[in-house]
């Protein structure tokens, strides 16, 4: 079945734009994307898009759909009703690029500021052993596609551009909590994620949680545990007293 | 609600008419919190400074809200714990552990998202602009008290034991033991606390949460697991707890302002 859907999708760049009108044909069992690239194919042959998988695993057509941070290509046509208008725009915590596509480099530059992955120095690579149960919190957050809708919803970030240099955001700051979490590693990064990261930031509202297209329980199984942790380092009398007469090591 | 130029509508963003273009009831979430958290707070605050109503010396039922009924105005047989705080309308007559629960709960991370999101629509729904200018979230006094909730958590904890005991002692009526309605409210009611105070994020890091290494720790382990899939409802007990706790303590109030009196199964 097909009918004549309603589109309005947002045109323009850094210097402005505006929503504009189309009418696109919408065929049984498409997603977004699929109208999307009809549209470019039979009316808008400039409009930019960025895709690559159709599949929900590359992470590249994040866009916002009546609103709501979505992947383009998991949004199904049938979620909607045939005389809405469907609204697109691009991602709006970031520079827009040209119309649906922005400049999302600020990820990478947050993501190049997370210290990697630091084994125990007598251990050569190929010597690593892991127990399932050490490594099935981290495998979680392994699941992360990288489209950065976490990163755009979050309203830190979303609603205050000034805030960028000090806040990595939802994504980053769980790859902190992936490393802390993860067995063999060796580095302390619980200053790091307060100073450098910001997670004091979060107000753990949980619309990263919300958006996360691979749902991925980012505030409760990373953000929340990552803040227990610098508090129990920064926040905690109890556990200072204990280190400074025990000289605890880390468990 | 503003859009201000540090927000989604500052340039080099695409700008739109509009801050939002959600069309869906978003604003739902938040005006029922709102609805829901006053509502508790209005009741807890005129029962907690009532001093009155708050237990049935027949069969020893004791309202939380009145547990350990610690103040010198505080029915002999209902305090268990010795009566020593002033006995003056503005000091509630648990006012060793109503001002605990209170900063339990405010320092809860369930309800830190709930009151954040409602009363200061920071952000008020998922990429609905918030109308603060500046944002500083946790960083700063006094939100960034929040960190210290493990110590709300700990002293809740105690607050539970405590009322756990209060549920126990209640099996009695004047010819010994006794079951009647209020046991199995006062029960129910113990065992949801339990249930929510367990489900703490701040438990679930130290009971194991904290460590790296789970297979060297396989009881905490084991017990992480448990309170990790607590956890998973802890918005739900929350709010349920919520609810019992008004139930529990309304219902105690009627038997003991003789409205109704107790549905007896025994004694
Ligand atoms: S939970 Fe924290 S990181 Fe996630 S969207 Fe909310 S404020 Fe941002
Ligand atoms: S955490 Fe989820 S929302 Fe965030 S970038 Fe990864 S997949 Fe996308
Ligand atoms: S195109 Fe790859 S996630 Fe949508
Ligand atoms: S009680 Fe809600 S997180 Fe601790």
């Amino acid at each position: 079945m097909s009918y004549i859907g309603k589109f309005r999708v947002w045109r323009g760049d850094a210097n402005g734009g505006s929503l504009e009108d189309y009418q696109v044909e919408v065929n049984e069992g498409e997603v977004v994307l699929d109208v999307i690239h009809r549209l470019q194919a039979t009316q808008a042959p400039d409009l930019a898009v960025r895709w690559n998988c159709k599949a929900g695993k590359c992470g590249s057509c994040s866009a916002e759909i009546n609103g709501k941070p979505r992947l383009m290509c998991m949004t199904r046509m049938s979620t909607f009703s045939e005389d809405e208008t469907i609204t697109v725009t691009p991602m709006r915590a970031f520079s827009v690029i040209r119309d649906l596509v922005t400049d999302v480099s600020y990820n990478y530059e947050k993501a190049r500021m997370v210290p990697s992955f630091q084994p125990p120095k007598d251990l050569a690579p190929g010597e690593y052993r892991m127990q399932q149960v050490d490594v099935e919190r981290s495998q979680e957050f392994r699941k992360c596609i990288e489209c950065f809708l976490c990163q755009n919803t979050c309203h830190v970030i979303r609603d205050h551009e000034e805030n960028k240099p000090a806040f990595s955001g939802p994504r980053f700051l769980m790859r902190i909590a992936e490393l802390e979490m993860h067995p063999l590693d060796t580095a302390d990064r619980r200053d790091l994620a307060q100073d450098e990261h910001g997670l004091g930031y979060c107000n753990i509202t949980k619309c990263c949680t919300e958006v996360c297209p691979e749902g991925i329980h980012i505030t409760d199984n990373a953000l929340i545990p990552m803040k227990e942790r610098v508090a129990g380092r920064r926040y905690d009398p109890v556990v200072w007293l204990g280190n400074k007469l025990f000289r605890r090591n880390r468990a | 609600m503003t859009t201000h130029e540090t927000g989604v509508n500052a340039p080099p963003r695409a700008r739109l008419p509009v801050p939002t273009l959600r069309a869906d009831r978003w604003w739902l979430g938040p005006a029922l919190t709102v609805t829901g958290l006053t509502i508790f707070v209005v009741y807890a605050t005129f029962r907690a400074f009532q001093q009155a109503h708050y237990f049935v010396a027949e069969y020893h039922y004791l309202t939380p809200f009145y547990s350990p009924c610690v103040s010198l105005g505080c029915t002999e047989e209902a305090s268990l714990f010795g009566r020593f705080l002033p006995d003056h309308p503005l000091i509630p007559y648990a006012a060793v552990s109503l001002p605990f629960l209170l900063l339990f709960r405010m320092t809860c991370y369930y309800y830190r998202k709930a009151y954040y999101r409602s009363f200061w629509l920071s952000p008020p729904a998922c990429a609905v602009p918030e109308p603060h200018r500046k944002y500083t979230g946790e960083t700063r006094f006094p939100l960034i008290l929040q960190n210290i909730h493990r110590y709300f958590f700990y002293a809740a904890g105690i607050v539970a034991v405590i009322n756990t005991y209060d549920a126990i002692v209640a099996f009695q009526s004047p010819s010994g033991f006794g079951l009647g309605l209020g046991n199995v409210i006062l029960l129910v009611n113990v065992a949801l606390l339990w249930a929510y105070t367990l489900s703490c994020h701040s438990c679930r890091h130290v009971i194991g949460g904290r460590l790296k290494h789970f297979s060297k720790h396989p009881v905490r382990y084991w017990l992480w697991t448990k309170v990790s899939l607590l956890n998973g409802r802890h918005m739900e007990l929350a709010w349920i707890t919520l609810g019992t706790l008004m139930l529990t303590d309304f219902y105690i109030a009627m038997v003991a302002g003789g409205v109704i009196s107790d549905v007896r199964f025994i004694g």
